[in-house]
């Protein structure tokens, strides 16, 4: 498969007035064309920050201390703003997490999906406004054509993350970035979205990242998924693998925290104890030590670095931890 | 669960709620949010009766009226020999002590100026319950029950993580010994790995102190996890209430049914050759519900009465309601 996203030790942090706030920490992953990368991981760990990073969308608090990011083999870093807005929204397209903010309220439908037609594909603004008709059924709006002129307003939830689809795919991009584009949904609306949108990838041949704290999401729609803890990938694996063979302590405890349908109720939901993470720091000792039941000597020392066990070299499973859960000790 | 089946402590009937809005840019139009529509259901003596359903379909609505904190428009909620509907205000107050409540968002819920022993301590001396030295105790009682550490009571809630500052409303809930909790949501705002706790936590303090839990949730998996019973809600109305292993094993609603299907399940091999019953469309809006039963429009099962008669309410089985044409 053809690399397409290749973001190596990208390191991030924001000032804030005792000091900084250190959100991504070393994070280095790829997305392959026509892959989907699930990106797991609770609030305030660093995920929607890295993807913010990719497309140069970090507040002016935030401060990228190292890394680069390569996209089809450009460094995107080193890109100035102008040339880098040429890829935003056309090569890469994002849809973000709550659909009642991300449209603007007095402009019709039309004009919004017709925006990065006539920026990036020189349409003509009449020729814009049939292709957005277009792009609305495609996204399943119901009566999608003629439901152009309509404000964000007239529409519910479900169908402005709809809209915001159309726009993310208006200019056939190579990569979207998804972040917890069904958060705010309800399940049944949820349901229709994840349906869509890997409909619209068998279309288009898209790779997309989608980025969420739900377990559950991820595992119809992702081919590889990786677990994002304090700002370091904790584990890296195929979707498969993950759920089936968890190797890193947090990805564990998380997936036996999440109650699922399918279990029968009455088992008691195993914890991760402790609180959220200190971002104040950099720790030179493994992030989830306080929180890991699992934790010994060296895990005080040294802070893990994401890598394979010998026995999994093919797998392509990647883990950042000193312990091997599987054969109750250390590695 | 040790619970006598008879000991009914809430009874719900027809309990309806209806808020009357503005809308327009300059208010010009009236109109009715019909948030909730002549529902009627039991809650035993210490069970958790989960109420499930998506948002914007009455499930806050029905704690909040059940509480009294909105009044409703017209039904009557039963609390042992009491109508709470009929009392006014102030012979509310001495009930409070016993009908609690915790909310959602435990970042708003609490007073940013009080420090959280403070905010443990109120209700009593609100209630007048017991002197100050014993207002301590309990205080600090109250903090170990719900795995905080005692030192904490005199910080202020910003010190607090999310999960911490819902342990601190679950110990100011408690502070007067209630019967009756409505919990609205009260993981929903948390991390994975924190509900976990949270779940756990309520479920301990049910048991020991023989709580009796609304729990309100759009989760259905936290809701599985705690409930004995669960209705299901759709657009101001129950579409079903049974006992939760029969709810989830034998759905007989199509809301319900669709409803489950649409959950994911954190399993790639499942999820990958799941079939799923997508369900058409959006909720309509409750300002103008559709006639009849009200989820005929989305429902694959809808035939010829469905668009005219309301459905009634009846129980098929034990213990099993429902409120459908297409189910005999």
């Amino acid at each position: 498969m053809k690399l397409l996203l290749d973001v190596m030790d990208l390191k991030i942090r924001f000032r804030v007035r005792k000091g900084h706030i250190y959100a991504v920490n070393g994070v280095s992953f790829q997305v392959h064309k026509e892959e989907t990368l699930g990106i797991v991981g609770e609030s305030g760990c660093g995920k929607s920050v890295t993807m913010l990073s990719l497309l140069d969308l970090l507040p002016h608090s935030a401060e990228i201390e190292s890394g680069t990011i390569l996209f089809k083999g450009n460094d995107l870093r080193k890109l100035k703003s102008r040339e880098l807005q040429k890829i935003r929204g056309a090569e890469i397209g994002m849809i973000f997490q709550d659909p009642m903010t991300s449209l603007n309220p007095v402009l019709n439908i039309g004009t919004q999906i017709s925006e990065p037609l006539i920026y990036h594909k020189g349409m003509s603004k009449k020729d814009a406004f049939v292709r957005s008709g277009e792009l609305m059924e495609m996204v399943r709006i119901p009566d999608g054509k003629s439901r152009i002129e309509d404000y964000p307003y007239q529409l519910s939830g479900g169908m402005r993350q709809r809209v915001l689809i159309a726009m993310a795919i208006a200019c056939n991009p190579d990569l979207i970035i998804a972040d917890e584009p069904t958060t705010a949904l309800d399940v049944t609306i949820q349901s229709q979205i994840i349906a869509l949108v890997k409909d619209l990838k068998k279309k288009l041949g898209t790779s997309i990242i989608w980025i969420t704290h739900d377990l559950g999401v991820i595992a119809g729609l992702a081919d590889r998924v990786a677990v994002i803890y304090a700002g370091y990938i904790v584990e890296q694996a195929k979707v498969d693998d993950i759920y089936d063979n968890p190797r890193h302590p947090y990805t564990l405890g998380l997936i036996k925290a999440v109650p699922s349908v399918k279990d029968s109720g009455d088992r008691r939901l195993e914890t991760i104890g402790g609180v959220p993470p200190d971002l104040t720091i950099r720790p030179d000792y493994c992030p989830f030590l306080p929180r890991c039941s699992y934790a010994f000597d060296r895990c005080r020392l040294e802070n893990p670095p994401l890598s394979k066990t010998l026995e999994n070299v093919e797998t392509e499973h990647y883990f950042a931890c000193w312990f091997d859960v599987r054969k109750g000790k250390p590695r | 669960m040790k619970r006598d089946p008879n000991a009914t402590l809430i009874k719900v009937r027809s309990l309806t709620k209806h808020f009357p809005v503005r809308l327009g840019a300059y208010g010009q139009h009236k109109a009715t949010v019909y948030a909730l529509d002549d529902v009627s259901f039991n809650i035993f003596r210490g069970e958790t009766l989960g109420l499930v359903g998506e948002s914007g379909c009455g499930k806050t609505t029905v704690g909040l009226s059940i509480l009294q904190l909105h009044r409703p428009s017209r039904g009557e909620v039963w609390y042992e020999e009491i109508d709470l509907t009929k009392l006014k205000e102030a012979d509310l107050r001495p009930l409070r002590q016993k009908l609690q409540i915790v909310f959602q968002d435990p970042y708003s819920t609490l007073n940013p100026r009080m420090t959280v022993g403070a905010a443990i301590a109120e209700p009593m001396s609100v209630h007048r319950r017991c002197e100050k030295q014993q207002i301590q105790e309990r205080v600090e009682r109250l903090m170990d029950d719900t795995g905080l550490p005692m030192r904490y009571g005199n910080r202020y809630p910003h010190e607090f993580s999310g999960g911490q500052r819902q342990r601190i409303c679950i110990a100011r809930a408690l502070a007067c010994d209630p019967e009756f909790i409505v919990c609205d949501e009260p993981v929903s705002a948390l991390d994975v790995s924190i509900q976990a706790q949270i779940s756990n936590l309520l479920k301990d303090l049910q048991e020991k102190y023989n709580l009796t839990y609304l729990f309100i949730a759009h989760d259905l998996a936290v809701v599985k996890y705690i409930s004995s019973r669960i209705a299901v809600m759709y657009l101001g109305k129950l579409a079903e209430l049974a006992p939760r292993d029969m709810l989830f094993e034998h759905p007989l609603h199509p809301y319900t049914q669709a409803l489950l299907s649409a959950v994911p399940v954190p399993n790639p091999k499942e999820e990958r050759s799941r079939q799923q019953a997508l369900l058409e469309g959006d909720v309509p809006s409750s300002i103008s519900p559709p006639k009849g039963c009200r989820f005929h429009p989305r429902c694959p099962l809808a035939f010829e009465p469905c668009s005219d008669a309301v459905p009634d309410w009846r129980e098929v089985d034990n213990n099993h309601w429902i409120a459908c044409h297409a189910v005999k």
